[in-house]
């Protein structure tokens, strides 16, 4: 089953190191991974995705919470929650195509954020499932995609901070 | 306030910490450090001849005292000298601050002489790593190194130090903190009492129960409250290989050691059992055989205060994340106010049981009548000579095993192995360790004649500091494990796993300055034993000449479970 694991570390040199390296060596898969510092300068906000059936996660959380840095975690999917990834992407849109490639874009509700004469570039957010539909319903060359990873917040009063 | 350079600080640091020694080695990247040790006495610094011998020392050191052991390396070589150290600490939970030297901050990157990411290195081997970046952290860091290392589910902790930061030109203020508060590691200091209460409740159903006792109840000195709440009971214990000592060997109530070389009534009543309660052990896969075959029909209660190690290899019926010793000291106050007793009927009966497993195939070995010497002799001998009394360090092996089942560990620190990782060459520095520590005790090595090569350098150290350890090299001349698994499973193909071209160890002993003794027939041991044992002021190598083709028996049967072992050569169960 796939998880969402959001963790909040202190933003230190080495720290994201750590989560990554737990991964590796302990035989667990990072599907998405994205990072960034919080309002609070001193910790960053960590977000991946990855497979597992219960033991596992319950393991995988229970080693990242052992690792020093890691301040808390936790598992979005346990609960009611929103989950948005950023993805840019680049086709091939000449002639007739790019009227049809427009009406896609417009209809995933995404922007077109750079234009050439042969090239459309789209910016689109939303769930892995909604990027993914959008790749299989573009009707024309996909020359490059660029997605950010999964982010994460729980939905309602639950608040992840220290 | 006082003014120190980076190196000054480091020591201070140490002596702030109470640090009585520094095992390692100088280099380039801390030869600033090694300027600032020679300056003062307080910290003394042990200088070993190969640096995986400098972090079994400390090891070695650590699991005697309980206090942390501390290392210092250079950088480059001389910390990945000290990773398989690091590893063995890791994985057997060992209190351990390991300072190693780096390349000068604006180098760093740049594949300078003697550059390894240390950091890099040591990530899945160590609790945490510090990389200082500032000379005036050095006194947090240090401070924060000790208590990481220190508290929880202990383990070793890097420094790494680059060379530029512990000049004698810059001096900043120095004040070592009181306390350190981290946001983001806080260890658990109590069990949940609910659930100590319900495990407590469950333990008094109990009609064949066990009470499993790892690694944990030495470290964190529980071994008092197992041993009364065992006795209260009137319940079996037995011990891993990391807790023997932890429950006396010589009690009736013990069942020996479990696991793969476990006794057959330990292995028996695990497989038995209707409750077990896990104190500070792991369910390592040496123990348990196939975790799906593992206790069909016990409850199990898992103490332990690493919450990580709780359901990780078998599921636990009732966890209990705490300090072993806390939960143990109220599992005990629990079980004298509670108006439950034990069964008394049912336990009367599982005793029969036990000591019918005893009597049947308790631990034995039949003794060679041409005077060849049995491995388990040896083991013998030397408990007799030491009246059981002596700090035993091994290496890896047939001979750990033999020392494990056959010297009757009495008390906690006393047993001193490695247990995870399986580190050859971990004996003689340990034993070094626990000398330095315990000057006036009786500290064997039991070893063989593999492992013992694997750090026979430090025979120097050992005439350096005039420590008597007395090295039991119980010689096969052949990997006796290896050999064993090849004779088992690779139809007899040994395959490098005989030793040619053995030293002649009593020369070697007396080159490096020491006494060396070879026996070679049965009637020769007690009294060489002896002869070591009253050479007090002396380290004495016994190389004992003993018969190649013995196995270490009971084993499990691999992919398993418990109860199913093979007995000798010939029977399994």
């Amino acid at each position: 089953m796939r998880r969402i694991i959001s963790i909040l570390m202190e933003n230190e040199p080495g720290a994201l190191s750590r989560v990554v390296g737990l991964f590796a060596q302990r035989g667990y898969n990072i599907e998405t991974l994205t990072v960034a510092p919080t309002e609070d300068k001193t910790l960053s906000r960590l977000t991946l995705t990855t497979y597992g059936d219960d033991k596992k996660i319950e393991q995988i959380t229970k080693q990242l919470n052992k690792l020093i840095e890691v301040v808390k975690l936790v598992d979005l999917t346990e609960g009611p929650h929103v989950e948005r990834e950023i993805m840019l992407i680049k086709i091939k849109a000449t002639g007739a195509q790019r009227a049809e490639v427009k009406r896609t874009v417009d209809i995933f509700r995404g922007q077109i954020v750079d234009v050439t004469n042969s090239l459309y570039t789209v910016q689109l957010a939303g769930t892995t499932d909604k990027l993914d539909a959008f790749i299989g319903a573009v009707e024309a060359q996909v020359m490059e995609v660029v997605r950010s990873g999964v982010s994460g917040i729980a939905r309602g009063e639950k608040v992840l901070s220290i | 306030m006082e003014k120190l350079s980076g190196a000054e600080m480091v020591v201070r640091a140490l002596q702030d910490e109470g640090v009585e020694f520094l095992f390692g080695y100088p280099g380039g990247a801390v030869l600033h450090i090694y300027d600032a040790i020679f300056q003062q006495d307080t910290v003394n610094h042990i200088l070993v001849r190969h640096e995986q011998a400098a972090t079994h020392a400390a090891d070695g050191y650590a699991r005697s005292t309980g206090k942390p052991g501390v290392v210092l390396v250079t950088s480059g070589p001389g910390a990945t000298n000290a990773v398989t150290g690091i590893a063995t600490a890791y994985m057997d939970s060992i209190p351990m601050v390991v300072l190693s030297g780096q390349v000068r901050s604006d180098w760093i990157g740049d594949d300078a002489f003697q550059e390894t990411d240390m950091i890099g290195i040591c990530r899945p081997i160590v609790k945490h790593s510090f990389s200082i970046r500032d000379t005036a952290d050095i006194p947090e860091v240090m401070k924060k190194a000790f208590y990481i290392a220190t508290t929880g589910r202990p383990g070793p902790v890097l420094i790494d130090i680059p060379k530029d930061l512990t000049s004698p030109m810059a001096k900043f203020p120095y004040e070592y903190p009181s306390k350190v508060k981290m946001r983001s590691y806080n260890p658990v200091v109590r069990g949940h009492s609910g659930q100590i209460r319900k495990a407590v409740e469950e333990m008094l159903k109990a009609k064949r129960p066990v009470i499993y006792a790892g690694g944990g109840v030495v470290q964190g000195d529980a071994s008092e409250f197992l041993i009364n709440l065992a006795r209260e009971l009137n319940y079996p214990v037995t011990n891993t290989l990391m807790g023997l000592g932890s429950y006396p060997a010589t009690d009736r109530q013990h069942l020996g050691m479990l696991g793969m070389h476990g006794t057959y009534e330990a292995n028996m009543a695990m497989h038995n059992a209707d409750f077990i309660l896990a104190a500070g052990a792991r369910f390592d896969d040496r123990v348990t055989n196939d975790t799906k075959k593992f206790a069909p029909g016990a409850t199990i209660v898992h103490i332990d205060v690493d919450p990580a190690a709780i359901s990780k290899n078998v599921r636990a019926d009732i966890p209990i994340v705490g300090p072993v010793e806390h939960v143990l000291e109220e599992m005990l106050s629990i079980v004298k106010e509670i108006a439950t007793k034990p069964d008394a009927k049912s336990l009367a009966r599982w005793w029969e049981e036990i000591d019918g497993w005893r009597d049947h195939h308790g631990l034995r070995y039949e003794k060679n009548d041409n005077g060849l010497l049995k491995p388990q002799q040896v083991v013998e001998s030397l408990y007799r000579a030491t009246n059981g009394n002596a700090y035993v360090t091994s290496d890896v092996g047939q001979h750990q095993m033999f020392a494990a089942q056959f010297y009757k560990f009495d008390k906690p620190r006393q047993w001193i192995n490695s247990g995870g990782l399986g580190t050859m060459g971990f004996g003689l520095p340990s034993a070094m360790g626990v000398q330095f520590a315990f000057p006036d005790s009786m500290v064997a090595c039991v070893t063989g004649e593999a492992s013992i090569q694997m750090n026979i350098q430090e025979l120097s150290t050992c005439l350096q500091y005039h420590l008597p350890i007395k090295i039991i090299n119980i010689n096969n001349q052949s990997l006796g494990m290896v050999r064993q698994w090849q004779d088992m499973q690779y139809g007899g193909r040994h395959s490098q796993s005989y030793m040619e071209s053995l030293p002649d160890f009593v020369k070697l002993a007396e080159s490096y300055g020491h006494v060396g003794i070879k026996v070679e027939k049965a009637d020769q041991l007690d009294e060489a034993m002896d002869r070591a044992f009253s050479l007090k002021d002396r380290l004495v190598f016994l190389d004992v000449y003993v018969d190649p083709t013995e196995h270490v028996y009971p084993m499990h049967i691999a992919d398993s479970s418990m109860r199913d072992m093979w007995l000798s050569k010939t029977e399994r169960t």
